[in-house]
Protein backbone atom coordinates (compact mmCIF):
# COMPACT_ATOMS: atom_id res chain seq x y z
CA UNK A 1 0.00 0.00 0.00
CA UNK A 2 2.80 2.34 1.28
CA UNK A 3 4.65 1.23 -2.28
CA UNK A 4 1.75 2.04 -4.09
CA UNK A 5 1.07 5.82 -2.95
CA UNK A 6 4.76 5.84 -3.31
CA UNK A 7 4.77 5.22 -6.76
CA UNK A 8 1.78 6.64 -7.89
CA UNK A 9 2.14 10.33 -5.78
CA UNK A 10 2.26 12.72 -8.80
CA UNK A 11 -0.74 11.35 -10.11
CA UNK A 12 -2.78 11.04 -7.00
CA UNK A 13 -2.07 14.58 -6.45
CA UNK A 14 -3.14 15.88 -9.50
CA UNK A 15 -6.17 13.56 -8.83
CA UNK A 16 -6.38 16.02 -5.62
CA UNK A 17 -6.03 19.05 -7.99
CA UNK A 18 -8.70 18.12 -10.58
CA UNK A 19 -11.33 17.42 -7.64
CA UNK A 20 -10.06 20.64 -5.89
CA UNK A 21 -10.71 22.30 -9.44
CA UNK A 22 -14.39 20.62 -9.85
CA UNK A 23 -15.17 21.86 -6.48
CA UNK A 24 -14.20 25.55 -7.08
CA UNK A 25 -14.55 26.35 -11.05
CA UNK A 26 -16.71 23.00 -12.03
CA UNK A 27 -16.81 24.35 -15.87
CA UNK A 28 -12.87 23.73 -15.52
CA UNK A 29 -12.57 20.76 -13.31
CA UNK A 30 -14.73 18.77 -15.85
CA UNK A 31 -13.03 19.85 -18.85
CA UNK A 32 -9.51 19.10 -17.24
CA UNK A 33 -11.26 15.89 -16.00
CA UNK A 34 -12.67 14.39 -19.61
CA UNK A 35 -9.42 16.02 -21.34
CA UNK A 36 -7.23 13.72 -19.05
CA UNK A 37 -10.12 10.82 -19.94
CA UNK A 38 -10.07 11.50 -23.50
CA UNK A 39 -6.04 11.45 -23.53
CA UNK A 40 -6.24 8.29 -21.25
CA UNK A 41 -8.38 6.60 -23.82
CA UNK A 42 -6.30 7.35 -27.01
CA UNK A 43 -3.21 6.34 -25.03
CA UNK A 44 -4.34 3.01 -24.35
CA UNK A 45 -5.68 2.92 -27.90
CA UNK A 46 -2.32 2.81 -28.96
CA UNK A 47 -0.38 1.39 -26.25
CA UNK A 48 -0.86 -2.73 -26.24
CA UNK A 49 0.21 -3.58 -29.50
CA UNK A 50 3.23 -1.54 -29.42
CA UNK A 51 4.16 -3.05 -25.73
CA UNK A 52 3.29 -6.48 -27.31
CA UNK A 53 5.75 -5.69 -29.79
CA UNK A 54 8.25 -4.60 -27.74
CA UNK A 55 8.01 -7.68 -25.68
CA UNK A 56 8.40 -10.23 -28.67
CA UNK A 57 11.10 -8.28 -29.89
CA UNK A 58 12.73 -8.43 -26.48
CA UNK A 59 12.42 -12.22 -26.13
CA UNK A 60 13.12 -13.14 -30.26
CA UNK A 61 15.95 -10.51 -31.26
CA UNK A 62 19.33 -10.94 -29.11
CA UNK A 63 21.60 -8.21 -28.33
CA UNK A 64 23.99 -9.87 -31.16
CA UNK A 65 21.56 -9.54 -33.83
CA UNK A 66 20.44 -5.75 -32.55
CA UNK A 67 24.35 -4.65 -32.44
CA UNK A 68 24.61 -6.23 -36.21
CA UNK A 69 21.87 -3.87 -37.15
CA UNK A 70 21.29 -1.18 -35.08
CA UNK A 71 24.98 -0.78 -33.66
CA UNK A 72 28.15 1.01 -33.77
CA UNK A 73 29.50 -0.78 -36.82
CA UNK A 74 25.90 -0.63 -38.80
CA UNK A 75 27.24 2.42 -40.14
CA UNK A 76 24.98 3.73 -43.42
CA UNK A 77 22.74 0.46 -43.30
CA UNK A 78 21.81 1.11 -39.35
CA UNK A 79 20.97 4.48 -40.21
CA UNK A 80 18.65 3.84 -42.89
CA UNK A 81 16.84 0.77 -40.51
CA UNK A 82 16.95 3.45 -37.45
CA UNK A 83 15.07 6.03 -39.74
CA UNK A 84 12.24 3.33 -40.90
CA UNK A 85 11.80 2.49 -37.74
CA UNK A 86 10.79 6.19 -36.68
CA UNK A 87 8.73 6.37 -40.11
CA UNK A 88 6.49 3.71 -39.73
CA UNK A 89 5.34 4.24 -36.69
CA UNK A 90 2.23 5.78 -34.68
CA UNK A 91 1.75 7.63 -31.39
CA UNK A 92 3.13 10.43 -29.26
CA UNK A 93 6.99 11.00 -28.81
CA UNK A 94 6.67 9.81 -25.26
CA UNK A 95 5.69 5.86 -26.48
CA UNK A 96 9.02 5.61 -28.42
CA UNK A 97 10.76 6.47 -25.12
CA UNK A 98 10.96 3.09 -23.60
CA UNK A 99 11.27 1.28 -27.16
CA UNK A 100 14.22 3.65 -27.50
CA UNK A 101 15.86 2.08 -24.05
CA UNK A 102 15.05 -1.57 -24.89
CA UNK A 103 17.47 -0.85 -28.11
CA UNK A 104 19.92 1.23 -25.73
CA UNK A 105 19.50 -1.89 -23.92
CA UNK A 106 20.04 -4.61 -26.27
CA UNK A 107 23.23 -2.77 -27.84
CA UNK A 108 21.81 -0.02 -30.69
CA UNK A 109 24.11 2.87 -31.27
CA UNK A 110 23.41 5.93 -29.70
CA UNK A 111 23.63 8.02 -32.79
CA UNK A 112 20.67 5.37 -34.18
CA UNK A 113 18.33 5.60 -31.24
CA UNK A 114 18.33 9.72 -31.00
CA UNK A 115 17.73 9.04 -35.02
CA UNK A 116 14.95 6.54 -34.69
CA UNK A 117 13.34 9.50 -31.80
CA UNK A 118 13.59 12.12 -34.02
CA UNK A 119 12.56 10.80 -36.80
CA UNK A 120 9.85 9.08 -34.66
CA UNK A 121 8.88 13.04 -33.56
CA UNK A 122 9.03 14.48 -37.29
CA UNK A 123 8.90 11.86 -39.93
CA UNK A 124 5.94 9.53 -39.30
CA UNK A 125 4.42 8.44 -42.50
CA UNK A 126 0.68 8.77 -41.46
CA UNK A 127 0.82 11.86 -39.64
CA UNK A 128 2.54 13.22 -42.49
CA UNK A 129 -0.18 12.02 -44.99
CA UNK A 130 -2.35 13.75 -42.94
CA UNK A 131 -0.46 17.31 -42.71
CA UNK A 132 -0.30 17.13 -46.81
CA UNK A 133 -4.33 17.07 -46.47
CA UNK A 134 -4.40 20.13 -44.05
CA UNK A 135 -1.23 22.19 -44.50
CA UNK A 136 -0.46 21.21 -48.28
CA UNK A 137 2.09 19.13 -49.86
CA UNK A 138 4.53 22.33 -50.13
CA UNK A 139 4.25 22.94 -46.28
CA UNK A 140 4.47 19.51 -45.08
CA UNK A 141 7.85 18.60 -48.01
CA UNK A 142 9.71 21.47 -46.68
CA UNK A 143 9.07 20.96 -43.10
CA UNK A 144 10.00 17.32 -43.31
CA UNK A 145 13.00 18.42 -44.85
CA UNK A 146 14.71 20.79 -43.14
CA UNK A 147 13.79 18.88 -39.62
CA UNK A 148 15.48 16.02 -41.15
CA UNK A 149 18.50 17.83 -41.21
CA UNK A 150 17.95 18.89 -38.22
CA UNK A 151 17.61 15.63 -36.61
CA UNK A 152 20.26 14.14 -38.22
CA UNK A 153 22.40 16.79 -36.85
CA UNK A 154 20.84 16.35 -33.40
CA UNK A 155 21.22 12.54 -33.26
CA UNK A 156 25.04 13.28 -34.52
CA UNK A 157 25.54 15.96 -31.51
CA UNK A 158 23.98 13.03 -29.03
CA UNK A 159 26.61 10.51 -29.50
CA UNK A 160 29.69 12.64 -30.56
CA UNK A 161 29.02 15.13 -26.77
CA UNK A 162 28.54 11.61 -25.12
CA UNK A 163 31.81 10.03 -24.20
CA UNK A 164 32.16 6.73 -22.98
CA UNK A 165 31.35 7.51 -19.13
CA UNK A 166 28.52 9.55 -19.95
CA UNK A 167 27.22 6.80 -22.88
CA UNK A 168 27.59 4.27 -20.01
CA UNK A 169 25.50 6.04 -17.74
CA UNK A 170 22.50 6.76 -20.24
CA UNK A 171 22.86 2.88 -20.96
CA UNK A 172 22.53 2.07 -17.02
CA UNK A 173 19.63 4.47 -17.01
CA UNK A 174 17.87 3.33 -19.77
CA UNK A 175 18.38 -0.29 -18.11
CA UNK A 176 17.30 0.70 -15.18
CA UNK A 177 14.11 2.56 -16.06
CA UNK A 178 13.50 -0.41 -18.18
CA UNK A 179 13.46 -3.25 -15.54
CA UNK A 180 12.15 -1.25 -12.61
CA UNK A 181 8.96 -2.79 -12.05
CA UNK A 182 10.22 -6.11 -12.56
CA UNK A 183 12.16 -6.06 -9.25
CA UNK A 184 9.43 -4.89 -7.05
CA UNK A 185 12.01 -1.60 -6.65
CA UNK A 186 9.63 1.21 -5.39
CA UNK A 187 9.20 3.32 -7.83
CA UNK A 188 11.56 6.74 -7.89
CA UNK A 189 10.70 9.48 -9.53
CA UNK A 190 7.94 9.65 -12.46
CA UNK B 1 -6.41 3.78 -39.26
CA UNK B 2 -2.44 3.26 -38.84
CA UNK B 3 -3.58 1.66 -34.95
CA UNK B 4 -5.29 -1.02 -36.71
CA UNK B 5 -2.35 -1.86 -38.62
CA UNK B 6 0.02 -1.40 -35.45
CA UNK B 7 -3.09 -4.07 -34.30
CA UNK B 8 -2.46 -6.04 -36.99
CA UNK B 9 1.30 -6.42 -37.20
CA UNK B 10 1.18 -6.97 -33.23
CA UNK B 11 -1.47 -9.77 -33.72
CA UNK B 12 0.70 -11.50 -36.55
CA UNK B 13 3.82 -11.40 -34.65
CA UNK B 14 2.08 -12.50 -31.69
CA UNK B 15 0.35 -15.53 -33.43
CA UNK B 16 3.85 -16.43 -34.96
CA UNK B 17 5.74 -16.48 -32.25
CA UNK B 18 2.85 -18.54 -30.20
CA UNK B 19 3.26 -21.24 -32.98
CA UNK B 20 7.09 -21.34 -32.69
CA UNK B 21 7.86 -21.13 -29.16
CA UNK B 22 4.87 -20.95 -26.42
CA UNK B 23 7.16 -20.19 -23.33
CA UNK B 24 9.01 -17.43 -25.30
CA UNK B 25 5.47 -16.07 -26.12
CA UNK B 26 4.28 -16.45 -22.54
CA UNK B 27 7.67 -14.36 -21.23
CA UNK B 28 7.02 -11.71 -24.10
CA UNK B 29 3.92 -11.02 -22.75
CA UNK B 30 4.63 -10.75 -19.01
CA UNK B 31 8.10 -8.53 -20.20
CA UNK B 32 5.55 -6.26 -21.86
CA UNK B 33 2.90 -5.69 -19.05
CA UNK B 34 5.97 -5.62 -16.76
CA UNK B 35 7.43 -2.64 -19.09
CA UNK B 36 4.16 -0.95 -19.03
CA UNK B 37 3.12 -1.33 -15.46
CA UNK B 38 6.46 -0.20 -14.40
CA UNK B 39 5.98 3.69 -16.30
CA UNK B 40 2.11 3.31 -15.72
CA UNK B 41 2.30 6.03 -12.63
CA UNK B 42 4.51 8.25 -15.17
CA UNK B 43 1.82 8.07 -18.08
CA UNK B 44 -0.64 8.64 -15.22
CA UNK B 45 0.58 11.52 -14.49
CA UNK B 46 1.60 13.05 -18.05
CA UNK B 47 -2.18 12.62 -19.02
CA UNK B 48 -3.19 14.56 -15.64
CA UNK B 49 -0.79 17.42 -16.74
CA UNK B 50 -2.16 17.00 -20.62
CA UNK B 51 -5.96 17.55 -19.41
CA UNK B 52 -4.65 20.49 -17.10
CA UNK B 53 -2.83 22.51 -19.95
CA UNK B 54 -6.17 21.57 -22.29
CA UNK B 55 -8.06 23.29 -19.88
CA UNK B 56 -6.53 26.53 -19.50
CA UNK B 57 -4.71 26.55 -22.72
CA UNK B 58 -7.72 26.43 -25.46
CA UNK B 59 -7.79 26.90 -28.90
CA UNK B 60 -9.13 30.39 -28.75
CA UNK B 61 -6.07 31.25 -26.87
CA UNK B 62 -3.50 29.90 -28.51
CA UNK B 63 -5.13 31.51 -32.16
CA UNK B 64 -5.33 34.71 -30.39
CA UNK B 65 -1.58 34.78 -29.08
CA UNK B 66 -0.14 33.50 -32.56
CA UNK B 67 -2.74 35.97 -34.75
CA UNK B 68 -1.12 37.62 -37.81
CA UNK B 69 1.87 39.84 -37.77
CA UNK B 70 2.88 38.32 -34.20
CA UNK B 71 6.77 38.71 -35.27
CA UNK B 72 9.14 37.81 -32.80
CA UNK B 73 6.66 37.85 -30.04
CA UNK B 74 4.65 35.19 -32.04
CA UNK B 75 7.67 32.97 -32.43
CA UNK B 76 8.51 33.01 -28.78
CA UNK B 77 5.19 32.00 -28.27
CA UNK B 78 4.70 29.66 -31.23
CA UNK B 79 8.08 27.86 -29.19
CA UNK B 80 6.43 28.26 -25.56
CA UNK B 81 3.50 26.72 -27.15
CA UNK B 82 4.44 23.73 -29.09
CA UNK B 83 7.18 23.16 -26.14
CA UNK B 84 5.05 22.97 -23.39
CA UNK B 85 1.60 21.44 -24.50
CA UNK B 86 0.77 18.28 -25.78
CA UNK B 87 -1.70 18.39 -28.57
CA UNK B 88 -1.54 15.21 -30.63
CA UNK B 89 -1.14 15.68 -34.48
CA UNK B 90 -5.15 15.18 -35.39
CA UNK B 91 -5.79 18.36 -33.07
CA UNK B 92 -2.69 20.35 -34.24
CA UNK B 93 -2.66 19.37 -37.76
CA UNK B 94 -6.39 21.18 -38.72
CA UNK B 95 -5.90 23.89 -35.68
CA UNK B 96 -2.82 25.24 -37.76
CA UNK B 97 -4.33 25.21 -40.73
CA UNK B 98 -7.15 27.43 -39.66
CA UNK B 99 -4.47 29.83 -37.89
CA UNK B 100 -2.76 30.34 -41.20
CA UNK B 101 -6.04 31.15 -43.09
CA UNK B 102 -6.67 33.49 -40.71
CA UNK B 103 -3.77 35.16 -41.16
CA UNK B 104 -0.99 33.65 -39.02
CA UNK B 105 2.68 33.60 -40.54
CA UNK B 106 4.11 30.10 -42.02
CA UNK B 107 7.46 30.69 -39.94
CA UNK B 108 5.47 30.71 -36.95
CA UNK B 109 3.29 27.53 -37.60
CA UNK B 110 6.42 25.72 -38.54
CA UNK B 111 7.73 26.67 -35.35
CA UNK B 112 4.89 25.43 -33.23
CA UNK B 113 4.53 22.08 -35.08
CA UNK B 114 8.35 21.52 -34.68
CA UNK B 115 8.29 21.77 -31.13
CA UNK B 116 5.07 20.15 -31.05
CA UNK B 117 6.69 17.00 -32.52
CA UNK B 118 9.65 17.23 -31.17
CA UNK B 119 10.18 18.95 -27.87
CA UNK B 120 8.26 18.03 -24.62
CA UNK B 121 8.53 19.70 -21.63
CA UNK B 122 5.50 18.00 -20.08
CA UNK B 123 6.73 14.29 -21.20
CA UNK B 124 10.84 15.63 -19.64
CA UNK B 125 10.06 13.56 -16.44
CA UNK B 126 9.29 10.50 -18.04
CA UNK B 127 12.41 11.24 -20.73
CA UNK B 128 14.51 12.01 -18.13
CA UNK B 129 13.82 8.78 -16.35
CA UNK B 130 14.81 6.84 -19.27
CA UNK B 131 18.10 8.66 -20.50
CA UNK B 132 18.71 10.72 -17.32
CA UNK B 133 18.11 14.46 -16.82
CA UNK B 134 20.90 15.89 -18.73
CA UNK B 135 20.18 14.13 -21.60
CA UNK B 136 16.80 14.92 -21.46
CA UNK B 137 17.54 18.63 -21.47
CA UNK B 138 20.28 18.32 -23.97
CA UNK B 139 18.03 16.11 -26.54
CA UNK B 140 14.82 18.81 -25.80
CA UNK B 141 17.25 21.98 -25.94
CA UNK B 142 18.94 20.47 -29.27
CA UNK B 143 15.63 19.94 -30.97
CA UNK B 144 14.38 23.49 -29.72
CA UNK B 145 17.40 25.17 -32.07
CA UNK B 146 16.50 22.82 -34.69
CA UNK B 147 13.54 24.01 -34.81
CA UNK B 148 13.44 27.23 -34.93
CA UNK B 149 16.07 27.72 -37.77
CA UNK B 150 14.32 25.11 -39.90
CA UNK B 151 10.93 27.41 -39.00
CA UNK B 152 12.87 30.48 -40.41
CA UNK B 153 14.32 28.82 -43.03
CA UNK B 154 10.69 27.38 -43.97
CA UNK B 155 9.26 30.94 -43.70
CA UNK B 156 11.81 32.66 -46.01
CA UNK B 157 11.29 29.80 -48.44
CA UNK B 158 7.94 29.23 -48.73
Amino acid sequence: MKAFLTRYRFFLSFILLDIVLCLAMSEKGSLAVSSSFDSLIEMLSIIPPIFILMGLMDVWISKETMMKYLGKGSGFLGACFSFLLGAFSAGPLYAAFPLAALFLRKGASLFNVFLFLGTWSVAKIPMMLFEITQLGARFTLLRFTLNLVGIILIAFAMARTSDEEREKEIRDRAEEAETQGQSQQQGSRP
Amino acid sequence: MFTYILYALAAAFLLFSFIKDRKKTAAALRKAWKSFESILPSILTVLMIIGLILTFLDEEMISRLLGSDSGILGMLIAAAVGSITLIPGFVAFPLAAALLSAGAGYAQIALFISTLMMVGVATMPLEARYFGKATALKRNMLSLAAALVSSMILGDLI
